[in-house]
């Protein structure tokens, strides 16, 4: 009746996992009670949860990733912890469970966090950069919302329900096979990312569409915000590689379930096979992530230079290069698995080449900066900080990329601390500068820069104390992933590692505290204007938070920077432009599909991994009749009244009136 | 804070109305567009995702453990009849194409019912020749190059499936709400998911059917 799923399937015998999942049950059970006791379900439901504006869904994936973010940090601390503690000793995590936490840490924090936060960004920015109302299919973007938080979810129950998998952040046969890991662990790591990778597919392929297909009028190529670029250059990325990725976990899955011999030792099957597809996907993806990141700082720089962007026509270049050229150095993530050393060669030397373009765009952004009035606030920070560490993390890439020295180093701590070199100081760093960027644009009042400026410092100094360490670790020859050690030499690095992890638990409490010091005092945080630091392009150009239509008129962009452009204009004429027609603008209605299909693909999921095949059919047929009720519907609009359209607008430019007037009194 | 200025040009014309390629001279492009882009940007998804497992089958197709290899296992005449029925099954989709630009609804059913019909008897071949393979002890477990062959071709069988199932809930739409705009904009996509379909098979059928015949 239930597959594989029974009693012992929860671990009653590890009080950590059942601990930590009850902690977090209760809080999740005391929010839904709240919200139910508040009286605000219906509102959550009807706003939220069936929200098809790409604003509320950009808020949600942020939300997701923040959440995720705190699952994914404290895996990395109990593994600092038990690194600092397993010299000569066996620590306090036995071996098989410190395999799940590692193996959880990467999937969640590349899967669940870096993605959702920089696709949640993009959701917000894009289109009202890009001056338009919406993206190109909104319930589609829903649908992808919640099936990445279904994956999201299916990760969390292994937690309590069976166990995660214990083969590393990618499940390398013959490893992962069902002979060498015959329980779920493997089997949630799958569902969990072919669910998920579902969903990043579909956001890649509506905003290639948004991008190319949908701009405000005027808004040229070669007038788009450099985000715009960014996000275009990833969203390309994620149509070439994703199908990849869900064709590669077909065929384990085809092995693990039914017996096929893609991967296995026996019957021809070919582990290297794996290894070339997983990283004909993983590379690319890397550059998913960071090209956003790069979009994030590309608009901050010059914002908080009080200058255009230097070099901007090579910066869209290189985005392009970088675009293309990611997907030539897949095999630079095993150089010692015997390529032979042409192929080495060719891939040593593209991933040299891969710097150069990431290079230029450095120094566009320390032009930029040159000459500038440089105001160091929170975002400008992460930015700076961005361009020291990451500059580090690229020259050991670069020192990585070269195949002798990969040979020594490869599978060590080296490694390691290199590629959190990139993705911490990199993707994350830029994430974090754009959701203190872009908070106020979202909810219409800043965050306290006081707080924010420590969380940085913490953060910072603690990601440097963490993983410094761990580059003279792996020089000293200590490899990934262990458990236990005992060389002396190790241990004092694995001390300073751990305080460093701790400097960054107390960044991403100031954070917390952050958020809630700014929201109680939100009052006095307001921003009538829309636009609290001197913005230049489109997303400014609209109240905080903008209307759920965006712009009251579709603007019309006559350069780049096209808001800096009617502001210079407005300051020189000491007026705004005359108040423009209203019309009623139409909106798409909002949609429980994807929230209800992501319920089913759970269910579907979840029985996949316990072999409950009746609950799988169900789950697919309840899939398909969603997409068939939405089909069917004859309303897929609604109306915004002209008056209503007017009013809005009217107040804003009442508060944008005002300030001008005191900007030149 | 700074002094913060709006200044809302003019712009006339709402994205639903506008008729503009996307070029960003005229604002966005209209809704026909936008759903027939997007969905060429899924198909080319799709097709990687068919070039990975392209990819599979071309490293896997010497692994044949002391198994079959492809030249023992390929029936030509069932191939061909296979083919036969799924070009035609994309002509007959054209003509239904030609039915639905003049609103015909007898004519656009009739000839979705052939183009499905032909789908069917495609599958049921494909079963066929599926089940004669496993019968004979040479199932997709029995060596890398099986495992590869059964996954790249049946891929494309559970592709043809789920158009199939596409195709019928499209032609009750048709049938329930007539040429509405949105369901014409469905019908499209419908037809180049059908197509591709055929692009595929053509790859399969030179790749995989022709190479192996010829090994």
């Amino acid at each position: 009746m239930f597959g594989k799923l029974t009693w012992h399937a929860i671990p009653f015998d590890q009080p950590i996992p059942l601990l930590s999942a009850a902690f977090v049950g209760v809080i999740l059970f005391a929010v839904f009670l709240w919200i139910v006791l508040k009286g605000k379900l219906p509102y959550l439901w009807r706003e939220w949860l069936t929200s098809v504006d790409h604003k509320r869904i950009g808020i949600m994936y942020c939300t997701l990733a923040l959440v995720m973010l705190v699952r994914g940090f404290i895996d990395a601390l109990m593994m600092r912890t038990q690194q600092a503690l397993a010299f000569n000793a066996p620590g306090y995590l036995p071996p098989e469970h410190f395999d799940q936490i590692f193996s959880a840490h990467g999937t969640i924090m590349i899967f669940f966090v870096g993605m959702p936060f920089l696709i949640g960004l993009m959701n917000y920015i894009v289109p009202l950069q890009l001056g338009v109302r919406d993206v190109a299919f909104p319930t589609l973007n829903s649908v992808g919302l919640w099936l990445t938080a279904a994956g999201a979810l299916l990760i969390n129950i292994s937690l309590v329900v069976g166990e995660f998998a214990r083969t590393g952040w990618l499940p390398y046969p013959p490893l992962s096979e069902l002979k060498y890991s015959p329980g779920v662990g493997v089997d949630y790591y799958l569902w969990s990312l072919q669910i998920a990778g579902v969903g990043t597919l579909m956001t890649g392929i509506n905003f290639v569409t948004t991008i190319l297909k949908m701009r405000a009028p005027g808004m040229s190529y070669m007038r788009m915000p450099v985000f715009c670029w960014t996000s275009l250059a990833s969203s390309l990325l994620i149509v070439a590689v994703f199908p990849i990725l869900t064709a590669t976990l077909a065929m384990l899955l085809l092995d693990r379930y039914v017996g096929f011999h893609f991967f296995t030792n026996e019957a021809g099957g070919s582990p290297m096979l794996f290894m070339n597809l997983i990283w004909a996907w993983g590379h690319p993806e890397v550059y998913i992530l960071i090209l956003p990141a790069f979009g994030i700082y590309s608009e901050i720089v010059p914002t908080f230079s009080c200058k255009p962007l230097f070099g901007y026509r090579s910066m869209v270049a290189a985005t392009l290069a970088i675009c293309l050229i990611s997907m030539l150095v897949w095999l630079h993530h095993f150089f010692t698995m015997s390529a032979g050393g042409d192929v080495n060669g060719f891939f040593g030397i593209m991933s040299m080449i891969i710097a150069v373009p990431t290079g230029v765009k450095i120094y566009n952004w320390v032009f930029t900066m040159y000459g500038g009035r440089v105001r160091m606030q929170t975002p400008m920070l992460w930015a700076v900080g961005f361009m020291v560490t990451f500059v580090i993390g690229g020259l050991t890439g670069v020192l990585l990329a070269m195949p002798p020295a990969d040979f020594v180093l490869h599978n060590s701590l080296f490694l390691v601390a290199h590629f959190h070199n990139v993705i911490i100081g990199g993707v994350l760093f830029g994430a974090f500068a754009g959701y203190n960027y872009w908070f106020p644009k979202a909810f219409g009042f800043s965050l306290d820069e006081r707080l924010g400026k420590a969380a940085f410092w913490c953060w910072i100094v603690g990601f440097y104390l963490a993983f410094m360490p761990l580059y003279v670790l792996g020089l000293l020859g200590m490899t990934r992933r262990m458990q236990h050690y005992d060389q002396p030499e190790w241990y004092p690095w694995t001390l300073i590692a751990e305080a460093g992890a701790l400097l960054i638990l107390c960044g991403i409490v100031l954070m917390a505290v952050q958020l809630a010091v700014s929201i109680r005092s939100r009052a006095r945080r307001r921003e009538p204007t829309g636009d609290p630091w001197d913005g230049r392009n489109l997303e400014w150009a609209t109240s905080s938070p903008p209307p759920i239509y965006n712009f009251a008129v579709l603007p019309n962009v006559e350069r780049e920077e096209p808001y800096w452009g009617m502001k210079s204009k407005a300051r020189e004429s000491l007026q705004l432009s005359a108040e423009p027609h209203y019309e009623p603008i139409e909106m798409p209605r909002n949609s429980p599909t994807g929230f209800i299909t992501a319920l089913f693909a759970v269910i579907t999921g979840f029985s996949l991994i316990w072999h409950i095949w009746w609950l799988v059919i169900l789950g697919l047929v309840g899939a398909y009749a969603t997409f068939v009720v939405f089909a069917w519907r004859d309303v897929a609009e609604i109306e915004i009244p002209a008056e209503e359209v007017a009013r809005l607008d009217r107040a804003n430019r009442a508060a944008r009136a005002a300030a001008l007037k005191e900007a030149t009194a | 804070m700074n002094a913060a200025v709006l200044d809302h040009s003019h712009a006339h014309g709402t994205p639903r109305a506008s008729t503009a390629p996307g070029h960003g001279t005229g604002g966005p492009a209209s809704k026909r567009i936008i759903v027939g882009y997007g969905f060429w940007i899924f198909l080319i998804s799709d097709i990687i995702m068919f070039s990975a497992f392209f990819a599979a089958y071309a490293v896997l197709a010497p692994a044949t453990a002391d198994g079959p290899s492809a030249r023992q296992i390929f029936d030509p005449t069932s191939v061909a009849v296979e083919t036969a029925c799924l070009l035609l099954s994309s002509f007959t989709c054209g003509m239904a194409s030609v039915a639905a630009g003049q609103r015909n609804q007898k004519w656009t059913q009739l000839a979705l019912l052939v183009t499905g019909l032909l789908g069917f008897v495609f599958l049921l071949l494909e079963a066929r020749e599926f089940s004669g393979l496993v019968a004979r002890g040479d199932g997709p477990t029995r060596s890398a190059f099986l495992s590869a062959f059964f996954t790249l071709v049946g891929c494309h069988g559970l592709h043809v499936t789920a158009g199939l199932l596409w195709l019928g809930t499209m032609m009750a739409q048709i049938y329930a709400k007539g040429f509405r705009r949105d369901i014409q904009h469905r019908y499209f996509c419908f037809t180049l998911f059908w197509h591709a379909l055929d692009i595929i098979w053509v790859a399969i059928f030179g790749l995989v059917y022709l190479v192996g015949l010829n090994l």
